[in-house]
């Protein structure tokens, strides 16, 4: 047997995003630039989440009543439990909250020009003069004219920051304090390089293996399996490096214990376009040819492939719930997908078309184009016209990265790297049991322990998360099916009604038929008059909510006046 | 059962009345009369004939050898004549030894004595008895007990006698016998009868010893066979009979008694019932023990600690319905609810006020109250008055007043005015809805009736059918109103043609029911509901579609319908013709519009005027047709810029899918927010032109690859242009961008070809594979050249089920693998666990984690809460009356509150239900 409450928390990881949801620690200091107003945007925010969420639970609570509907007439104690289990929900949700309105109390702020002015025009400079000054800090560029175009990363935290240049130059640093942590020039072209799951190792793609160092430089592996590779991606809760080559494999690594996991080969040429969907850890490519392709290790094709762009796909980027996709193409189009359903929500036109992307926690998107880089505000929503900011950097833009928990956007571009201020970029309020940025050492350590122990298995990768809390349907009819025929009866099915036999011609076919339309009618009208009810109520509740006016009959109307008849 | 029977002397002589008179031994003194009375009822007549019996100074005495079952009355009866039963023995031995000495005296005389003294004896028998049937008579006694009189005495006393006589021949020693025996006799009256019939030898049973035949005894008395004889016995009353009667009818049979299991039965079920009941009154509670969140033992605990202050200070609680509405109320209105003083607002009031403002308030206030009941009043009385002249009158007047109001208003406030007009109208309109004044109510039945013969009544249904005219008549009015005012509108500008008003372009061109009148050209309908294009089409339908097809398609188009036209036209104006009309082909087609105008001018007479106008019409379809032929050209133009050959060998590719792709588009298009900039640099008509094209282009053909290329999106402006343009640095510039422009501009066409190949792989890939398992040669002849047969064919070809539709079946341009992905499904729950009957269920308790990984330690508590807690050494008393009394009462007040609470019980210990569901 299947220990399920191993599953259930494996599955609930993904199903509850990246562990946003468990704030048992009280937040850390403002991560936000001081003195920045802050509006709305992050209540909303959660608040979105939270309907989402209910959602899910109003989804589930469907289906809990269609089973009870189902059952009632079997066993009545079922009803009471499945209103129990849903009751359970409804606490958990409300709990969780309660908690969220109490505890989370960092919100975050957006730039906001004065009257007739745009934000995109407030130049960094300006707004580093005007925060505070570790926040200012924030703001600053590295001149690598060197080893030129740089692509970077940062580690899960947000605290420390890879660089790597084309030309070779690897450097690490806690970019916060700027102190560097190491530094090192690899000798040949440098292709992407990654953090893995802590600060502690990074994995360099290089120009023919991937390598793998530790965070004083020395170089831990070189793996030969993995050769050209172009882009890596790191799926933190799977430990697994998803790397894609220039012969147009993706393979995966599982880190934890180095052994390579699956490897694709996706025949559709060279993969320098690759980002993952943090939700569910599934890898989207995207093609030449205009289409971003979506990927499993469990599975040798596509599990989805979607023409997005009639050119080629430049860059791709979903956002943290899972629920956007944002790609631009050689047509100079941004386009907004919702992974849901598949279809595109927001076409853009960029005149200079974008070259890389990069979506932010709280759903800010930067889109490089040139050596711009602009910076968009709620893309899926409303269809915006111009950008939330602007910069201007020096070379052309070659990595684009959010910080995670900071308002910070790193840029590599061919002159170095810059360090931008996004107002309302990160996510305020961290999880201080999943990525804390004010971890000690020790709290690493067993966080690293934890996190392996609660490793997920590259199976369970697929693009429904919560497909392993659902029964296997498959299987289930086939046992099913197997059990009714050992048993000679359905055990699930409803008892079907059988029409008494009458004596003396009253059981004439036709009257048969009629007992059993009218016992089917009889349901239905149960099914019906119960629904109507429910809306009604429903309306009822509505009307009472709207105006105090309601239909129901107070204590002191019998003190009225009749009206004459 | 002991003897019931009274003794007493009458006469020197004693009698005992007895109920058993077989039982009673016969004596030579004492004479027997053999009734059986009942109790109360021979104590009645025994009054009446004690009472005769006081006067003749016989002494009576009771003695213990009386029956003790004599009844009180006889008791008392006794009593009262004082007889002593001692004294009455004393006397009978007195009289015996008189009489034997008598006896003793005249036994010279033997025969003769005896003689006279059983005459003497039979007579005074004879008057005995008459006199008992006297008292019989006067007290009507029960039927029973005359006829036990009438049959069985006179015959017994005559056999008494006739007994008696032997013995008497035996002399003085039979005298003391005889007294023995007497005493015998009497003490037998004790009640040792039995024993003493059972010593006797003779055959009582058949022959007593009074000749009474005994014969029937084993038999049941029938009360029939006793009342029998009463009938033909005239001594017995009516009333008697009658009585008796009654009786018979009345006779009724006791029901026997019920077996011992059946009454068992019935005790166990009526204690069933009641345990039942008892029982029953705890269900509630223990069900909503059962439901409780949780339970802590023992029960109602006072919670610990301090109590709320509100809960000390205020112990009555609004709890009734009617109450807590009131408690709202004041509240609200803040009005003092603990204790009456004055409210906030009249506090406020009185701060404010001197005495005087006071007063004259209050004076005010009075006078406000009662005029508003003077008004009441009088508003009441003039609703109940019933005349109705008076409420017409009224009304009139009313009416009058309105207008006046209303011209006023006209003039002052013309804006409440036309509301005041509206709602005249909106009134009006509801009667119309209304069935009044259709004749058809209650009153107008009753006129219609009467209206043959009074005059009235017909005046006044002609008047309402004049009113129904007027109102269902009023629609027709507006409607020429309106017409009226287009006109003039149409008269006003004086720049368009007349004809561009007959299609009304905001109404549903199609739906010639919205335009008031019928159009007369079917070819209308179908055209858009743009004015102008409307009015082109009129004439030039044919060129309306040229621009969207390619040109060759249009010229044979073209000629068709000059074709279709020319056979209408033919058979329009049948003879006159010019044979020069069938060469128009190669001609302008405005210029062939031009010649029909001016043949159907010559033809069919038509006025100078129409001839204007439809001069002018030509005039306009030639412009319209310069303006669409510049924007044609420019059209052109940009498709020869854009489209080179190989994308036309594409369309023709593309032919077959290209519905999807399309609806994609559409869907892109939907997608991008209107962003609101009208183009520009485009010609008026323009938006409406492309957007008939798109329409014909979707039905027509597929995607336009130019128009997928250039489809606008929100464009984005943005304030910094980029200067560095990325990917090679330092690449020759010139060349290269230009390149790249060219391969941007076409790098969608094989795009979306191959996507589409792509996809019908895909689906192709999915569908069923027809088996065909046909063995040539099998069952007829085989061969080079020989096919087997279609039957055969057809019966060996196997066709599998569809699959289920494609995920991506609405989605045009994306693949959803159907691949099964069986890697997860190695972890998945493939039978349900135990207590899960359906995978619904199963699920849900999977979505709901319950660990405090993914809940806050509050959620955690309140989920994982333990069932039951009990206290340390507390001691768990089972529950009380007292508690159901309370639960009860606690019940009632929540439901007199309101509704009840929504209960939220999650109970956390499913494995005890589980158990019981097991159980069941």
């Amino acid at each position: 047997m299947i220990p399920l409450c191993l599953y259930r928390q494996v599955s609930e990881r993904y199903w509850q995003g990246s562990g946003e949801e468990k704030k048992d620690e009280a937040p850390g200091g403002s991560h936000v630039p001081g003195d920045q107003p802050a509006p709305l945007g992050s209540q909303t925010n959660q608040q979105t989440r939270a309907s989402e969420k209910k959602k899910k639970y109003k989804a589930a609570e469907r289906h809990g009543k269609k089973a009870i509907t189902r059952v009632c007439q079997s066993a009545c104690d079922d009803h009471h439990w499945n209103t129990r289990i849903i009751a359970e929900s409804e606490i958990t949700e409300k709990e969780s909250a309660r908690h969220d309105q109490l505890l989370l109390q960092e919100d975050a702020g957006f730039l906001e020009g004065d009257e007739d002015e745009d934000t995109c025009t407030i130049s960094q400079e300006d707004i580093a003069d005007a925060v505070d000054i570790t926040a200012g800090a924030k703001y600053f560029n590295l001149n690598l004219s060197q080893f030129g175009p740089y692509r970077l990363d940062y580690s899960k935290t947000g605290r420390q920051l890879l660089l790597g240049g084309r030309r070779g130059h690897v450097a690490c640093l806690d970019w916060q304090t700027k102190q560097l942590l190491c530094e090192i020039n690899v000798m040949e072209t440098v292709n992407d390089v990654k953090w893995l799951h802590s600060e502690a190792m990074y994995a360099v793609a290089q120009k023919k293996w991937l390598y793998i160092y530790d965070s004083s430089g020395i170089e831990l592996h070189c793996i030969r399996k993995f050769n050209d590779v172009l882009r890596m991606q790191f799926l933190p809760y799977h430990f697994l490096l998803a790397t894609a080559s220039a012969t147009g494999f993706l393979q995966y690594l599982d880190v934890s214990v180095g052994k390579e996991v699956a490897a694709v080969g996706t025949k559709a040429g060279r993969l320098d376009v690759m980002c993952q969907n943090p939700q569910n850890a599934i890898i989207h490519l995207g093609h030449s040819n205009g289409t971003v392709t979506l990927w499993s290790p469990n599975q040798k094709e596509a599990i989805v492939k979607m023409l997005c762009h009639h050119g080629g796909v430049r860059s791709v980027a979903v956002d943290k719930t899972g629920t956007y996709m944002v790609t631009s193409g050689m047509d100079k189009k941004l386009k907004v997908f919702d992974l849901r359903s598949f279809k595109p929500f927001q076409s853009y036109f960029l005149p200079a078309g974008a070259s890389s992307l990069a979506l932010s926690h709280r759903g800010l998107l930067s889109a490089a184009t040139g050596d711009i880089v602009q910076v968009y505000r709620d893309v899926w929503n409303t269809p915006v016209k111009k950008p939330y900011m602007a910069h201007k950097v020096h070379g052309a833009v070659w990595g684009l990265h959010f910080c995670p928990y900071e308002d910070v956007l790193g840029v590599g571009h061919g002159e170095g790297f810059t360090s931008m201020l996004v107002p309302g970029a990160g996510e305020p309020n961290f999880d201080g049991l999943d990525s804390n940025p004010y971890r000690s050492a020790k709290q690493r350590q067993e966080w690293e322990v934890k996190a392996l122990l609660e490793k997920i298995q590259p199976d369970l990768i697929s693009l429904d998360p919560g497909k392993l809390s659902q029964v296997d349907y498959a299987t289930f009819k086939q046992k099913h099916q197997d059990k009714v025929k050992v048993l000679g009866y359905d055990p699930l099915a409803r008892d079907k009604f059988k029409p008494r036999m009458r004596k003396k011609g009253r059981s004439s076919t036709g009257g048969v038929i009629r007992r059993k339309n009218q016992v089917a009618h009889e349901d239905k009208r149960i099914i019906i008059t119960t629904l109507k009810e429910k809306a009604e109520s429903a309306k009822e509740r509505k009307k009472n909510n709207n105006g105090q006016t309601s239909a129901v009959r107070s204590a002191l109307d019998r003190f009225k006046k009749r009206a004459a008849p | 059962m002991g003897v019931m029977g009274l003794i007493y002397l009458y006469n020197g002589h004693i009698k005992i009345c007895t109920e058993d008179v077989a039982q009673t031994p016969a004596t030579s003194v004492a004479r027997f009369c053999q009734i059986s009375y009942p109790i109360w009822q021979h104590c009645r007549q025994q009054k009446d004939f004690c009472d005769s019996l006081a006067g003749s100074g016989a002494e009576f005495t009771t003695t213990d050898r009386l029956p003790a079952h004599v009844c009180t009355c006889c008791w008392r009866w006794s009593l009262y004549g004082g007889f002593n039963m001692a004294k009455i023995l004393k006397k009978n031995k007195v009289s015996t030894k008189g009489t034997k000495k008598t006896l003793n005296k005249n036994t010279g005389t033997e025969k003769t004595p005896e003689k006279s003294s059983s005459a003497k004896r039979r007579e005074r028998k004879r008057k005995t008895v008459g006199k008992l049937k006297g008292t019989l008579k006067t007290t009507k006694k029960s039927p029973i007990e005359k006829l036990d009189l009438d049959n069985v005495d006179e015959d017994e006393l005559l056999n008494e006698g006739e007994e008696i006589i032997p013995s008497e021949d035996e002399g003085g020693s039979d005298d003391d016998r005889k007294h023995q025996k007497l005493l015998e006799a009497i003490s037998a009256l004790g009640g040792k009868k039995k024993r003493r019939l059972a010593e006797r030898s003779e055959a009582t049973i058949q022959i007593s010893e009074f000749s009474v035949d005994a014969k029937g005894e084993g038999e049941k008395i029938n009360l029939s066979d006793l009342i029998q004889t009463i009938a033909k016995t005239p001594a017995v009353s009516a009333q008697t009979k009658s009585h008796l009667k009654k009786l018979k009818l009345e006779e009724k049979t006791v029901d026997s008694p019920l077996t011992k299991p059946e009454t068992e039965r019935i005790q166990r079920n009526v204690a069933f019932q009641k345990s039942s009941e008892e029982v029953s009154r705890w269900q509630s509670i223990v069900k909503q023990n059962l439901k409780a969140e949780q339970l802590v033992f023992p029960l109602n605990q006072e919670a610990p600690g301090p109590k709320p202050l509100e809960q000390v200070v205020c112990g009555w609680k609004a709890r009734t319905p009617l109450e807590q509405e009131i408690f709202r109320l004041l509240s609200v209105n803040k009005q003092p609810i603990n204790d009456p003083v004055l409210t906030p607002i009249e506090e406020e009031s009185l701060k404010a006020m001197s005495l005087e403002d006071a007063k004259i308030r209050r004076a005010e206030l009075q006078k406000a109250r009662a005029l508003q009941s003077y008004y009441e009043a009088k508003a009441r009385r003039e609703r109940s008055i019933k005349s109705k002249k008076y409420h017409k009158v009224q009304n009139k007047a009313k009416r009058k007043e309105f207008v006046k109001k209303f011209d006023e208003m006209l003039k002052s406030d013309p804006v409440s005015a036309l509301e005041e007009l509206q709602k005249l109208e909106l009134g009006r309109m509801k009667e119309r809805m209304s069935l009044k004044h259709q004749n058809s109510g209650k009153w107008a039945k009753s006129k219609a009736i009467m209206a043959k013969y009074d005059d009235g009544a017909r005046k006044a249904m002609q008047q309402q059918l004049e009113v129904n005219k007027d109102l269902t008549q009023k629609l027709a009015t507006t409607l020429s109103d309106e017409e009226g005012e287009d006109d003039g509108e149409t008269s006003e500008p004086d720049m368009l043609p007349d004809f561009v008003n007959e299609v009304e372009p905001g109404q549903d061109p199609a739906n010639p029911w919205m335009r008031g009148q019928l159009s007369k050209d079917p070819v209308d309908l179908t055209e858009p509901s743009v004015p102008e294009t409307a009015a082109a089409v009129l004439i030039s339908e044919d060129e309306e579609e040229g621009p969207e097809e390619t040109e060759e398609e249009g010229l044979l188009r073209g000629f068709a319908e000059r074709r279709k036209q020319r056979q209408e036209q033919e058979a329009e104006n049948e003879a006159a013709k010019n044979q020069d009309m069938e060469v128009m082909t190669e001609e302008n087609k405005a210029g062939a519009e031009k010649a029909v105008a001016s043949h159907d001018a010559a033809d069919a007479d038509i006025a100078d005027d129409d001839e204007e106008e439809e001069e002018e019409l030509s005039k306009f379809t030639n412009l319209f047709q310069e303006l669409k032929d510049s924007r044609m050209e420019a059209e052109a133009s940009a498709m020869v810029a854009e489209v080179s050959e190989p994308e036309c060998a594409q369309l023709q590719q593309a032919m077959f899918r290209i519905k999807s792709l399309e609806d994609m588009d559409l869907l892109d298009q939907e997608e991008q927010a209107d962003p609101a900039e009208p183009n520009a640099e485009a010609p008026q008509p323009a938006p409406l032109e492309s957007k008939g094209a798109d329409k014909k282009r979707k039905r027509k053909r597929g995607i336009d690859l130019a128009e997928v290329l250039t489809k606008e999106a929100t464009v984005i402006n943005v304030p910094l242009a980029p200067t560095a343009v990325e990917g090679a640095e330092g690449a020759a510039h010139g060349q290269e961008e230009q390149r790249d422009v060219i391969k941007e501009a076409f790098a969608g066409d094989d795009v979306i070809s191959d996507f589409l190949k792509d996809k019908r792989r895909e689906e192709e890939a999915g569908r069923p594979k027809v088996v065909d398992l046909t063995l040539p040669g099998w069952g007829e002849w085989g061969g080079q050249g020989l096919q087997p047969s279609k039957k055969k064919r057809r019966r060996f070809r196997l066709k599998t089920a569809p699959p289920p539709p494609r995920k991506d079946g609405g989605l045009a341009s994306v693949i959803i693998s159907e691949k099964r992905d069986s890697s997860v499904s190695m972890h998945q729950v493939g039978a349900l666990p135990h207590p899960f009957l359906l995978p619904e269920q199963f699920e849900v308790t999977m979505r709901a984690p319950v660990g405090a990984t993914w809940n806050t330690r509050q959620a955690v508590k309140k989920i994982t809460m333990p069932k039951i807690v009990t206290k340390v050494g507390a001691i768990i008393q089972p529950m009380s009356r007292d508690d159901l009394l309370k639960h009860s009462r606690k019940q009632e007040e929540e439901g007199t509150a309101g509704e009840p609470k929504k209960r939220k019980a999650p109970q956390r210990k499913r494995s005890q239900k589980r158990h019981k569901k097991t159980k069941n």
